[in-house]
């Protein structure tokens, strides 16, 4: 008889576990299937250079099922409900999928309906989001149009996916805004729930040093109650009001409502998983990657795509009985565009800060960490190619290990 | 590790004052914190979101969000705020004897 492997979203993570599946687990005994809703695969990163006309939208569309391998079983369907007591998974066309072990990867997304009056009258007139196609396609409308006033960008909740694409885009409004000749005439205003600019200590101090440089007025501490878009302002809870002429709002992230519906997440329909080895907190044979955990790591591709190579031995782990490999550190790795054809890159884990040094090579680079450089933002527009072509095929990334590596690193004596 | 006498009771406490082990604490406790951290006399509703946090960590071990406290606990945010103004869930939990919440990643 044979069994399956049933894999729930073909977002970043979902497909990169599709592909390495497909090559790794004896077929003679295993299928694999995949379950997706949505026929559109879309290359999230490049929707913050979509409101600056950097990209269009053909450049972050693709089909879904182009990057599915050959012999992997594709559903289009709605998941409806996850019953892991009796290992079955409901469609939305009444299919039940009766699975030997669930991976889960219905990922994160916006849900602006949580904040009191932010999907009100404003919404896509003079508040947007960058988050969805739709929100950034509409927000480059209305920065054609924008004429000066105040432009202020806020961070409603954390986590949320890419926690430094909130930074990233003030940083690319600040250079798009002086291509307008329109940056005199704009205040530039960051809002967040952080006491600095990023969770990180040793990246928010260059951040900062930058955020000052580029004349950005950044508010910390600050946790939304309420968006008042009759009279443009957005309202803190400990009563801060901040008005605004164009509002670029990250709203709350949360994982998949099908989460919520299974019982099986947070208070934000995030999955409580085993932050080393990826293996759900309530069911042995269900595992968790990518946006969808509730681990303390960034919610990012690349921190997918390290996952990814953890869950493939841990699923094969599962499978002969073997203990699961504690492999997963919280590696992340991420380019912080930094506006005037420069970018930062960062790359830590739960443990090691960001600090200086070269990547992925010692010494040679070429890339800086923690420093302002041309060849960085080469890399970040570089990785949409190595994303479609490398990363989602779930092969191994030219010189880049899944631990993070502290050669070439400049790190701090620890005491 | 750092101790020192809080209503006639010694506690471990680290560098920002918060207890490190929340058994050593008490409501006695927890009303010095709160004189120290300009909150002032404890209030019934302040009882209710220090009761709700501990109860929470205990039952769960990891230190509850602000948006738990609202959808579990059944204290509005605004609330909270007013109960613990700068800071609120930093404060309360350092009433509470627990430790400082994680800012996320």
């Amino acid at each position: 008889m044979m069994k399956r492997v049933l894999i729930l979203g073909a977002g970043t993570a979902g497909t990169m576990m599709a592909n390495h599946l497909a090559r790794r687990l004896d077929r003679k005994d295993w299928s694999l299937t995949i379950v997706d809703q949505h026929k559109t695969h879309y290359y999230q990163p490049g929707f913050l250079f979509i409101p600056f006309g950097v990209y269009g939208e053909q450049d972050v569309i693709k089909s879904k099922r182009e990057f599915i391998p050959d012999g992997v079983e594709y559903i289009e369907q709605k998941i409806e409900l996850i019953e892991p007591d009796s290992n079955k998974v409901r469609l939305g066309d009444g299919t039940v999928l009766a699975y030997d072990i669930l991976i889960v990867a219905t990922g994160s997304k916006i849900f602006p309906e949580e904040i009191e009056g932010l999907k009100e009258d404003g919404w896509f007139k003079n508040v947007f989001d960058f988050y969805t196609i739709e929100g950034a396609s509409a927000l480059r409308e209305a920065l054609k149009d924008f004429k000066g006033g105040k432009l202020v960008v806020h961070l409603s909740e954390m986590p949320i996916k890419c926690p430094v694409a909130p930074l990233e885009f003030t940083f690319l409004a600040d250079w798009f805004l002086h291509t307008q000749g329109i940056r005199n005439e704009t205040e530039l205003i960051y809002i967040t729930p952080l006491s600095e600019a990023f969770t990180k200590h040793n990246c928010a101090v260059v951040l900062n040093y930058l955020l000052e440089e580029k004349r950005i007025h950044m508010e910390t501490d600050f946790n939304v109650e309420r968006v008042d878009e009759t009279a443009n302002r957005i309202i803190g809870y400990d009563g801060r009001e901040i008005d605004y002429d164009l509002l670029v709002t990250i709203p709350t992230n949360m994982g998949d409502p099908v989460i919520a519906r299974s019982g099986m997440g947070d208070d934000l329909n995030f999955i409580p998983t085993h932050k080393h080895n990826l293996q759900s907190k309530s069911h042995e044979n269900v595992f968790v990657i990518g946006d969808a955990t509730d681990l303390p790591s960034s919610k990012a591709g690349s921190v997918a795509h390290f996952q990814g190579d953890v869950l493939t031995e841990n699923i094969l782990n599962f499978i002969s009985g073997n203990p699961l490999k504690d492999d997963f550190d919280g590696h992340a790795n991420c380019f912080i565009e930094s506006g005037f054809g420069k970018a930062f890159l960062i790359d830590f884990n739960y443990d090691i800060e960001p600090v200086e040094g070269t990547f992925p090579l010692p010494v040679i680079g070429p890339f800086s960490l923690l420093k302002e450089t041309r060849v960085n933002h080469m890399g970040k527009l570089a990785f949409r190619w190595i994303y479609w072509n490398i990363l989602l095929k779930g092969r191994p990334m030219p010189g880049i290990k899944t631990r993070m590596q502290t050669l070439g690193k400049r790190l701090p004596k620890i005491a | 590790m750092a101790t020192r006498e809080i209503a006639g009771t010694t506690v471990e406490v680290n560098d920002e004052g918060y207890l490190t082990n929340p058994d050593q604490w008490n409501e006695e406790i927890a009303k010095v914190i709160a004189r120290e951290e300009g909150i002032g006399e404890l209030t019934e509703g302040h009882w209710k979101v220090v009761k709700f946090l501990r109860d929470d960590f205990k039952e769960k071990g990891v230190m509850p969000t602000i948006r738990r406290v609202k959808n579990a606990g059944g204290i509005p945010t605004k609330d909270l705020y007013e109960l613990f103004p700068e800071g609120p869930l930093k404060k309360s939990s350092k009433v509470a004897g627990l430790q400082k919440p994680a800012s996320c990643i």
